[in-house]
């Protein structure tokens, strides 16, 4: 643990969708690396008899009433940044190879 | 510069017809456009601004009243919709990314008579202390410009100090508003997680990222809060305002306990940073405060705790930039997964892509105990320390950064002591206290930060008593 190969590194970045170049594989390997021996420290902190936070303020389940809100968005606004659009729907290339 | 005059007397003064919306922001404009040399600004909105200060000035004509902030100018870091306007998050995957609605706090100041002028430079996606991983420029900082103003709201802190605005909006995910103010020379204020919404913010990490206000005066940060604060259906995190608001502050010190914490004057603090904190502290206690030495032993774990949540969200929220909705889409891929992978890579710029592969791992299979979980177990060890830290203390002090600002290039080749400049800011976020960043002096004519924090929800005696410290040691 905490420190990556080559292929450690070729695999998160098919796990994140992302092809890197070789500069970046080389370089992702020293310093996420640095990183992960960094962040070590924490393996020797005792946290016995203690939960993980997962939110810090306490808010627990919050919900809201179950009714359509109009917020005013126009679907026109919403469809602008689309890349590929197509009768008023997202186009996307092949899914299957 | 010539610094503005208090929000409250803009407002009255537009309102009174003492002086136009359009002058406040015709004064706004020329100031972005005069400075354009520090590169704070992306993009100013000239004629989004122009409409909206004329029909705020119609209104002041008709005799209607207009809201707090009738006519006063602001500038909004570019990770908040401004809609219809370009939201980039200064990243390239963004270019061009026109805001289909409008975040929350913007909606709020401008129905107080507010005005953007123009959107603010960042680290990417906010991932960064310096602006030196914007995919556009590297801001300048206003007091040396061969340094940087911090980040990752930098272009927002250099903004207020060069006067472009009275006021600039950014976001604080691990220090990122209190940084660049302790850099720059700014009033930066990191509120209690959860009082002010976040929807129609780009998304750094959820379980730290707020929005605040960056000024030239506590009195000033403390009305743009109190405008912006409260619970919002459209971002579930967020709670309810204090029912005394957060401006018309008295300035408090006298008979306050004051905690200086240890670990934050130890070793790594530049010796100028800590005589400007050690001067700050004296005047508090000359003024009446109570001054308590105490110990929070996990602080030196804060960072590391930080640098796993923080990649782990982040690599989660980015997800969503996969080139099909929005954002940057790369057209010669044959296959879905093609166009997932190449509008990523091209799209992200390093530090992106950094934090992505850091958090994907941490959250894989195999590494999430040893990783993520351990680090949310010792979040809660430190949000103990400082829960019982509060119950001896009103307010804790120690400086905002170990050092005033550094030259720009100097880090950015270790990306792990770039990531050191927050060691002191990161815990606030971790526990969701309120923080706030006042300037405390120079070293070799560069600002000091003097960094105060208080308990959850005690954002008022926060302000009450960053007004009084304002007084003493400006």
């Amino acid at each position: 643990m905490g420190k990556l190969s080559r292929d450690d590194v070729l695999k998160l970045a098919n796990l994140a969708r992302l092809e890197l170049s070789e500069d970046e594989i080389t370089e992702y390997v020293t310093e996420l690396s640095e990183i992960l021996q960094y962040v070590e420290m924490l393996q020797s902190v005792d946290v016995s008899g203690l939960a993980p936070t997962n939110q810090v303020t306490g808010l627990t389940n919050v919900t809201r009433d179950d009714e359509i809100v109009d917020y005013g968005y126009q679907v026109a606004d919403l469809l602008t940044n689309v890349p590929a659009v197509e009768a008023g729907q997202l186009k996307v290339k092949r899914m299957i190879g | 510069m010539e610094q503005w005059p208090a929000i409250t007397i803009l407002a009255a003064d537009v309102q009174a017809g003492r002086t136009t919306a359009r002058s406040l922001v015709e004064r706004s404009l020329k100031a972005i456009a005069e400075q354009a040399d520090f590169k704070a600004i992306i993009v100013s909105l000239d004629e989004r601004a122009l409409a909206r200060a004329d029909s705020i000035d119609a209104q002041v004509s008709a005799g209607t009243a207009v809201g707090r902030l009738a006519g006063v100018p602001f500038i909004a870091k570019d990770n908040f919709l401004v809609y219809g306007a370009e939201t980039t998050a200064a990243s390239n995957i963004l270019k061009g990314f026109t805001a289909p609605y409008q975040a929350a706090a913007i909606e709020k100041l401008e129905a107080e008579g507010a005005i953007c002028v123009a959107k603010a430079n960042l680290d990417a996606f906010a991932h960064g202390s310096s602006t030196e991983n914007s995919d556009f420029m590297t801001t300048k900082n206003p007091h040396d410009t061969t340094r940087v103003p911090g980040g990752s709201s930098g272009g927002s802190a250099a903004a207020v100090v060069l006067a472009m605005a009275p006021f600039a909006l950014g976001t604080d995910t691990g220090g990122s508003i209190r940084l660049p103010a302790s850099y720059c020379g700014a009033v930066g204020y990191k509120p209690t997680y959860g009082l002010v919404s976040r929807s129609g913010v780009v998304a750094m990490a959820s379980s730290t990222d707020v929005i605040g206000p960056l000024t030239m005066s506590v009195d000033d940060a403390a009305l743009v809060l109190d405008v912006m604060a409260g619970r919002d259906q459209l971002d579930g995190t967020t709670i309810e305002k204090d029912v005394a608001g957060y401006d018309h502050l008295s300035a408090t010190i006298a008979g306050k306990k004051v905690g200086v914490i240890k670990e934050y004057l130890a070793e790594g603090i530049a010796p100028g940073v800590k005589q400007q904190v050690e001067a700050a502290i004296a005047k508090l206690k000359a003024a009446g405060a109570e001054i308590i030495d105490l110990s929070l032993p996990s602080l030196p774990t804060a960072l590391a705790v930080y640098y796993i949540l923080c990649p782990a969200e982040v690599s989660s929220n980015l997800g969503r930039y996969d080139g099909q909705r929005f954002g940057f889409s790369y057209s010669d891929a044959t296959t879905l997964d093609e166009s997932y992978k190449q509008s990523r890579s091209r799209g992200f710029g390093k530090e992106a892509k950094r934090r992505i592969m850091i958090g994907t791992y941490v959250l894989s299979s195999g590494y999430y105990d040893a990783y993520y979980k351990k680090a949310q177990t010792v979040r809660t060890k430190l949000i103990n320390e400082f829960m019982a830290a509060f119950e001896q203390v009103d307010i804790l002090v120690g400086p905002t950064a170990p050092d005033v600002a550094f030259k720009i290039g100097e880090n950015i080749d270790d990306p792990l002591k770039m990531y050191l400049t927050d060691i002191l800011t990161v815990a606030a976020n971790l526990v969701g206290v309120p923080s706030i960043s006042l300037p405390a002096g120079t070293v070799d004519g560069l600002p000091v930060g003097l960094q105060l924090m208080a308990a959850q929800r005690a954002d008022r005696a926060l302000l009450a008593f960053a007004k009084g410290a304002e007084e003493l040691i400006a």
